[in-house]
């Protein structure tokens, strides 16, 4: 299978790779997939409390071209965003984006997943309930 | 200068060799003949091309040329032997039995045999891949007709004890089967002295064509039959109807030629490149090898990197290195090799790990490049791996509570 040219690019120079500290109260962390599966996203963000805005994003991804490349672009669109916004990115934004075959749609639900995480584990954090997300079902 | 991309998936096929070429090229246009045509020159040259053949192809394995039938390939000499023994033995029995790590085109004729009525005992393996002879015979049953195990595994290159084995079956008045792909060419095979009653193998694994592979029939002591699969002419003996492909087997003679004469010089040069990487490869921390070292095809080695993902992994470098990982990325399925899954490796680990199948037309610079490109790409996608991370921390990977989907 050819990789698609975004895919190799994000793969070869990923974007926000790395770590923000779990412990604080303005890191949401969202750990999806498992070691099983091929799979296993981190993904955190950095929010301001005040104005709700994303200002940092980081990942670390085990798994294949397609599921770094996913976690690494999903980095670049939660930052500027405001957690609200960032609830509306959607697996099939990344397909497209980044030319996704069907058999590698897992990787960018995934991405989304890890992207409701992160934002489940802020809003815990800082008093807030737990949103319920609708099951994708794509696994 | 090292020309890329460089190949090092030989287990998968292997480039034919030019010397096969050169001997194939003229029976495809001067010499053409269908070989059973009785009546012309054309014929004649035909089928003395496809005789001389015959005599090589048997002579690498220790075989009479009347055991050698030409088939297309070695999945449909895998077929044939199963399903036609199991067919020609009907009233001896309907128990065959086989091992969990065979290739599919064993596993998937033996899941048919099932479905028509059949029954068939998937031997489990050890962790390093060899079956335990003790589980083999407690297998067989009064109606056991068929034993089949391969001789060297596709995966992970590990070599069963066929002779064991074979001895096993005799004793019992079990036919011997084995699918030989991967070592017939490589190590030494002999048909008599392994007690190997049909054998399939085919030539593109051994630097041959394409499209044609054997299945050795025994002929004495026992003399094996087995029903053929596909109706027609009658060709090979009744056993597998349908013209022969000439020049297909003129460049399978050729290559058996070439491998008896050349493999121990190349099993020798070979395993010391594959022990070279395997080494270098094993200086990574909490990389592993899969399987038997020792009971092993020289050329082959099956390596996990805890914690990368195998297609990940082959991505760093799959422009100029060509590979296969045991990742359920690399196949439609999403599963990982059923192979190393049989050996009790963890999915985690099957998903981490790479094949490399080294071959005549390896040479040392591609190794030394290949250990540069594996060892820096373990360690860039170690850097972005969260379990890696974790493991790092001492954190125990078991312990979490993973989404599994």
């Amino acid at each position: 299978m050819a990789y698609s040219e975004k895919v190799i690019d994000h793969y070869s120079n990923p974007k926000n790779v790395g770590t923000l500290d779990k412990g604080s109260k303005s890191v949401g962390t969202g750990l999806v997939g498992a070691p099983e599966c091929g799979d296993v996203m981190r993904l955190q963000i950095q929010v301001d409390d005040a104005t709700g805005v994303i200002t940092d994003a980081k990942f670390k991804t085990f798994g294949c071209g397609s599921a770094i490349a996913s976690s690494s672009l999903a980095t670049e669109w939660l930052k500027g965003k405001t957690v609200d916004q960032a609830m509306t990115i959607d697996n099939m934004d990344l397909v497209e984006e980044l030319n996704l075959p069907p058999v590698k749609i897992h990787c960018s639900v995934l991405a989304e997943d890890a992207i409701k995480a992160a934002i489940n584990d802020y809003r815990v954090k800082n008093g807030l309930e737990e949103l319920v997300f609708e099951e994708k079902g794509v696994h | 200068m090292l020309k890329f991309p460089i190949y090092l998936d030989n287990n998968a096929t292997t480039p034919m060799d030019p010397r096969v070429l050169e001997t194939m090229i003229p029976y495809f246009t001067e010499h053409f003949g269908n070989a059973a045509s009785r009546n012309h020159p054309f014929g004649w040259e035909a089928e003395e091309a496809v005789d001389y053949a015959r005599e090589q192809v048997a002579k690498l394995v220790g075989a009479d040329p009347k055991e050698i039938i030409f088939t297309s390939g070695a999945t449909e000499g895998d077929n044939l032997a199963i399903k036609g023994v199991y067919e020609m033995y009907a009233s001896k029995g309907n128990h065959i039995i086989t091992a969990t790590t065979e290739h599919k085109a064993v596993l998937d004729t033996c899941k048919h045999i099932e479905k028509s009525g059949g029954e068939v005992t998937y031997l489990q393996v050890k962790e390093d891949g060899l079956i335990d002879l003790a589980e083999l015979e407690a297998a067989i049953r009064p109606t056991t007709i068929l034993v089949a195990i391969m001789y060297a595994n596709n995966e992970i290159g590990v070599v069963q004890p066929v002779k064991e084995i074979s001895a096993i079956a005799k004793k019992h008045g079990v036919l011997f089967f084995t699918d030989a792909v991967q070592a017939v060419g490589k190590i030494p095979v002999d048909v008599l002295k392994d007690g190997i009653d049909l054998m399939a193998f085919t030539a593109h694994k051994m630097y041959g064509p394409k499209g044609i592979g054997a299945l050795y029939v025994r002929r004495k002591n026992p003399r094996v039959k087995v029903t053929a699969q596909m109706d027609g002419g009658g060709h090979e003996r009744g056993m597998r109807s349908g013209t022969l492909n000439v020049p297909g087997i003129v460049g399978f003679g050729k290559a058996c030629e070439l491998a008896r004469l050349e493999m121990a010089d190349d099993a020798a040069r070979l395993s010391k490149l594959r022990d070279k990487l395997e080494n270098a490869l094993l200086q990574i921390e909490e990389a592993y090898v899969n399987g038997n070292r020792e009971h092993r095809l020289p050329h082959v080695a099956n390596i996990s990197f805890k914690h990368v993902e195998g297609e990940g992994l082959l991505m760093g470098f799959n422009k100029n290195i060509a590979l296969s990982s045991g990742s359920a990325c690399t196949s439609a399925s999403l599963e990982p090799s059923y192979v190393l899954k049989a050996l009790g490796l963890g999915d985690d680990l099957a998903h981490s790990s790479l094949r490399f199948g080294l071959g005549r037309f390896t040479t040392e610079e591609q190794i030394d490049y290949t250990i540069e490109q594996i060892s820096n790409t373990v360690h860039k996608l170690r850097d972005m791996s969260p379990l890696w991370e974790m493991y790092k921390e001492g954190i125990d990977l078991n312990s979490i509570e993973w989404a599994h989907h």
